[in-house]
């Protein structure tokens, strides 16, 4: 069993370590740290904190696995209605260099209906390989065929490494996967990389909302299998021309049974909001008065070709709706530019756009927490500068 | 300070106090500009269980008392008195029924109020009888008597003005003229339903503060109210209400509390970041004063408050002195707070952008109903005076 | 019916600040609360009971202390709680987490529907909800915005998608993840807050559910954590000064070559 202990001799009683705890599991007592057992979860923050090394984190070493017969990287595409996700081309762009560092195979898995013509096609984002499954039981994302149908491609074939897109299908999908194939799973990766040595794919992502970031291992299971969230990676450049070699697969017919049926699709006007794919973002806060100051922001994100986002006061106050909500939470979103108009910039709220490239902050508050993480901030009323921003885009751009 | 509150006063004052700040404090502005009831605030009261607090188990409440009622009130007004006193005034509403009521009555009524599904409202005040209550035109005529069907009716004819709640709710206590004859004995206490006949709604009447409160006038044109719905007997009318009021009052002190603790915290919150003269206000003697006497009036009037709930719920006989010193006091404090609120935060106080200019309009209506602090002082007065005689 | 909810017992993030002299985190005084997915999960759960009758449990692994989550689950309507608490728990990935949870709700025995939020606010992976249905091998639907209608063999649902929503149907018994679409949790109630002072958890260990103990803790977590880090925090940039019109000016030249 893993256990945790303070090497006494070595602690100097900093308190680093206890203010490093997410759980509050640390206190001193005598100049020397203490770690309540009953709140302990093993996180090792606290060792990472310590700067005498005084932790120790010991995990039982269990028997090393013979992983030799795990090979290449595999990149889950998700299709719908027969049009490759983007997120996939990023995956496929940042699994072509991990599979670069561990000497292997980058290899797609398709499932769908009649993609034959796609499955070709991804041979030009830089897959080596396709495995393809066809059957109209694939043709739209179902829970049951899916999962069973990729849990099967990974007992035959034996990839080293999957990575999977963190949308609403792939986070479903590759969660099941992971149960039945007894395998590791990191979610929303920030960055991926490979340890030569020990061939285990580093995966970094944030925790506690973005305050931390952990990086994080399978030693011991095979697949080693990571989500990635949209526009984290970049899209593997086209190689007009290239092939990949096209592996078609068949199943049993009780491969494809699924419990569940997709009665139909629907397509809201209102989900094409999608803050998670704009790159420019108008966002309002408490600062914004009412519906009215929306409609400033409304008005700048036109002329723009943004969306408008919210913090949870302007939700909650009924100027906009929930679907526009950014934080923690509400959604995340790394657009360009973040134009955060009247939010004082709590961190719930910081939660949810820091990643931004650009975020831009107007504030008649010069106090305001925003101003801190702003790449470029106005003190000023938004009644009137948003206005007069919208007018001088309007000039700039020509419209 | 610790007021020694019991474990379920603390739950309840807790539990409104997030409801206060989750639900009340984001909208409170705009229902002050909408003038709108609040029926989504008073459906998660009702949801909480807090209509009931001060009523009896047995029918439905959680069997606390005033003080738990205070404590609620005073929580919710610290976001906002105007929504606040849609729960508070249907405890008013209530209290005839509670204090005088026959037991039938009760179990019919009492039940559909703690649980906040109906509200209620407290029918008195008429064109022509504010603080000269006894004045009121009112008049409710009986026809028949034990042997007709339903032991008889009685028909009310008059206009209440200015009552709180009222198109709103749907349970109304009220005062009206049995026999103009007896003078102050002649008065009788009723319940009436909304929706019965000869029953209407004047118009939401356009006020200074407490905007999102539904005031309007109720008019009985040939209303007929059956003769079970007359509470305890004919004659004791002034009675029930007097005591309904006294009842009452420490709830109105509690309101006081809430707004001008609310205002003082906006206000403070502002002073400790305002920098003028290179320096936090809060630097300054004056306002370091100003902060100071506000401070030690609020408690004084919450100490006050509680003492007054409190001795209402240990059944003490009599309560008038003391609960009108309670609603005098902190309803003058909470005038002169919420005052210096606005005074502290400077131009900024001012603006309807910010939320303390809202705290002294609705601050002001304590000082004038359920009866007006001069009424109150003649009471106190009287009652001193009484209490000196009585001690040679 | 017999509807189980799973929650999690989270710090309250929104007090979580860094320390810029140590650059860790600063916790004093943190309190910790039920995960705010959650919230829609037990009210749902809370929902389909009053609607069909039958009982709420809510269950929770983690620490004695996450029993308060529980007993603020009752006061929001659940009827019983199960806490699932032992030493052999520590380090829990999100495997041997559904994992445990699941043994546990094979304990609990019937059910027609398991209701999970979409994810927890500190790990926020959203992978024990499937999870645990795979565990089960039980059909499930994720991201779910509404419930159409249901009964005790079947439901019909709307799950969430970027572009809108699917209908799909399923049977019962199943597992549901919900999103804050979903409903507005109620406040809890102080009837169901005196309830939940005086309810009997249960609490089970890793020997009352059966589980193997292999796959349990970090020695049954596939995943391990290496290296924890605080992200370089994010700096100010530069203010910009003047009428609104210099404003506006400066930004648009600046940005420009950001706007297509």
């Amino acid at each position: 069993m893993a256990s945790i202990r303070i090497l006494l001799d070595k602690c100097v009683g900093c308190s680093l370590c206890v203010k490093a705890c997410p759980f509050g599991a640390i206190h001193m007592s005598e100049g020397k740290a203490v770690i309540d057992m009953g709140k302990c979860t093993l996180c090792g923050s606290c060792v990472a904190a310590c700067r005498f090394s005084a932790i120790e984190l010991e995990k039982s070493a269990g028997p090393k696995k013979d992983l030799s017969a795990y090979k290449d990287v595999w990149v889950f595409c998700e299709q719908k209605k027969g049009v490759v996700q983007s997120i996939s081309y990023e995956l496929l762009g940042e699994g072509r260099k991990l599979a670069d560092k561990l000497g292997v195979k980058l290899c797609a898995v398709l499932l769908g209906e009649g993609l034959d013509a796609v499955a070709e096609s991804l041979g030009e984002r830089g897959a080596d390989k396709v495995y393809y499954v066809g059957h109209p039981a694939l043709k739209a994302y179902q829970d049951d065929p899916y999962s069973e149908v990729l849990s099967r491609l990974v007992e035959e074939y034996k990839p080293e490494v999957l990575l999977c897109g963190a949308t609403t299908i792939g986070r479903s999908l590759i969660s099941r996967v992971a149960i039945k194939a007894d395998a590791g799973l990191t979610a929303d990766c920030t960055a991926l990389d490979i340890d030569p040595k020990e061939r285990l794919l580093l995966q970094t992502r944030p925790a506690f909302g973005g305050n931390i970031m952990a990086t994080i291992t399978a030693p011991n299971h095979r697949p080693q299998m990571a989500t990635v969230r949209h526009k984290v990676m970049k899209e593997a450049p086209v190689e007009k021309g290239r092939k990949a070699e096209v592996v078609k697969k068949d199943y049993p017919a009780e491969a494809y049974a699924s419990r569940t049926k997709l009665l139909e699709m629907v397509e809201e006007l209102g989900a094409t909001v999608n803050l998670s794919e704009a790159d420019i973002i108008v966002a309002g806060g408490r600062g914004m008065g009412g519906k009215e100051g929306f409609a400033l922001l409304e008005d700048l994100a036109k002329v723009l070709g943004g969306a408008v986002g919210a913090s949870r006061s302007a939700v909650d106050a009924d100027w906009i709706s929930y679907a526009h909500q950014v934080g923690q939470t509400g959604k995340t979103v790394v657009p360009k530019i973040y134009f955060a108009c009247g939010i004082s910039g709590q961190i719930q709220h910081l939660i949810g756009m820091q990643s931004s490239k650009i975020i831009v902050a107007v504030n008649k508050d010069p106090e305001a927490p925003i101003f801190k993480v702003a790449t470029y901030g106005i003190v000023g009323d938004v009644n009137e500068v948003v206005p007069a921003i919208t007018r001088e885009f309007k000039r700039v751009l020509n419209k | 300070m610790d007021y020694f509150l019991n474990e379920q006063q603390i739950m309840v004052r807790d539990l409104a106090r997030r409801i206060a700040r989750e639900k009340i404090a984001p909208v409170a502005a705009q229902y002050d500009e909408s003038e709108e009831f609040a029926w989504p605030i008073m459906k998660v009261l009702a949801e909480s269980d807090l209509f009931g607090i001060y009523i009896p188990e047995q029918y439905g409440g959680l069997g606390g008392g005033i003080l738990d009622m205070c404590v609620v009130t005073e929580e919710l007004s610290r976001a906002c008195g105007a929504i606040a006193l849609g729960y508070a005034s249907s405890a008013l509403g209530a209290l005839p029924i509670m204090i005088s009521g026959s037991e039938e009555q009760k179990k019919k009524y009492l039940p559909e109020i703690a649980s906040g599904r109906k509200l209620a409202a407290f029918c008195l005040t008429e064109a022509g009888a504010g603080s000269d209550a006894t004045a009121i035109q009112t008049t409710a005529r009986k026809e028949g008597d034990s042997s007709s069907p339903g032991g008889g009716k009685y028909i009310l004819n008059g206009t209440k003005q200015w009552i709180t709640n009222a198109g709103e709710a749907e349970i109304y206590t009220v005062i009206a003229m049995t026999d103009k004859k007896k003078g102050v004995r002649g008065a009788s206490a009723f319940i009436v339903e909304k929706g019965t006949k000869g029953m209407e709604f004047g118009k939401k009447e356009k006020k200074m503060g407490i905007r999102a409160s539904a005031t309007r006038e109720v008019i009985f044109t040939d209303c007929e109210v059956p003769a079970a719905n007359l509470i305890s007997r004919e004659g004791m009318g002034f009675i029930a209400a007097l005591k309904t009021l006294d009842t009452s009052r420490p709830g109105v002190a509690a309101q006081a509390v809430g707004m001008a603790q609310g205002a003082f915290d906006h206000a403070l919150n502002y002073a400790r970041t305002r920098v003028q003269f290179g320096q936090p206000v809060t630097g300054f003697q004056a306002v370091q004063h100003m902060i100071a006497d506000m401070g030690t009036q609020i408690e004084a009037a919450r100490a006050l408050t509680y003492a007054v709930a409190r001795m209402v719920d240990s059944g003490a006989k009599s309560i008038s002195r003391e609960s009108a010193m309670a609603k005098l006091f902190a309803s003058d404090m909470a005038m002169k707070v919420t005052t210096d609120a606005v005074q502290l935060m400077g131009g900024y106080g001012y603006m309807r952008d910010y939320p303390v200019e809202k705290f002294m309009r609705d601050a002001k209506i304590t000082q004038i109903y359920e009866g007006t602090n001069q009424i109150q002082r003649n009471v106190i007065a009287a009652n001193l005076i009484k209490e000196s005689l009585q001690k040679d | 019916m017999n509807i189980i909810v799973c929650i999690k017992q989270v710090p309250n993030t929104t007090d979580v600040k860094i320390d810029p002299a140590t650059n860790t985190l600063v916790r004093d005084g943190v309190e910790s609360v039920i995960n705010p997915f959650d919230a829609y999960a037990i009210e749902e759960a809370v929902r389909l009971k009053e609607k069909l009758g039958g009982k709420v449990t809510a269950v929770t692994m983690g620490p004695p202390q996450a029993e308060k989550a529980l007993r603020d689950a009752i006061a929001l309507g659940c009827d019983e709680g199960v806490l699932v608490s032992d030493r052999k728990f520590a380090g829990s990935d999100t495997w041997a987490t559904s994992y445990t949870l699941s043994a546990a709700i094979e304990k609990i025995g019937d059910y027609g529907v398991i209701v999970c939020g979409k994810q927890a606010s500190d790990g926020d992976t959203a992978q024990v909800g499937p999870g645990i249905s795979a565990h089960l091998d039980i059909p499930q639907v994720t991201y779910v915005r509404k419930i159409r209608g249901i009964n005790e063999k079947t439901a019909v649902v709307e799950r969430m998608t970027e572009e809108g929503f699917d209908v799909v149907e399923t049977p019962l018994p199943c597992l549901f993840t919900v999103v804050k679409e979903i409903n507005t949790p109620r406040m809890p109630s102080i009837k169901g807050m005196m309830r939940a002072k005086s309810a009997k958890i249960s609490k089970w260990t890793a020997a009352d559910i059966d589980a193997e103990p292999a796959a349990l803790g970090l020695d049954g977590s596939p995943t391990r954590v290496v290296k924890i880090f605080t992200p370089e925090p994010r700096k100010g940039g530069e203010i910009i000064s003047g009428s609104a019109g210099d404003v506006a000016k400066e930004l648009a030249e600046l940005l420009k070559g950001e706007v297509v």
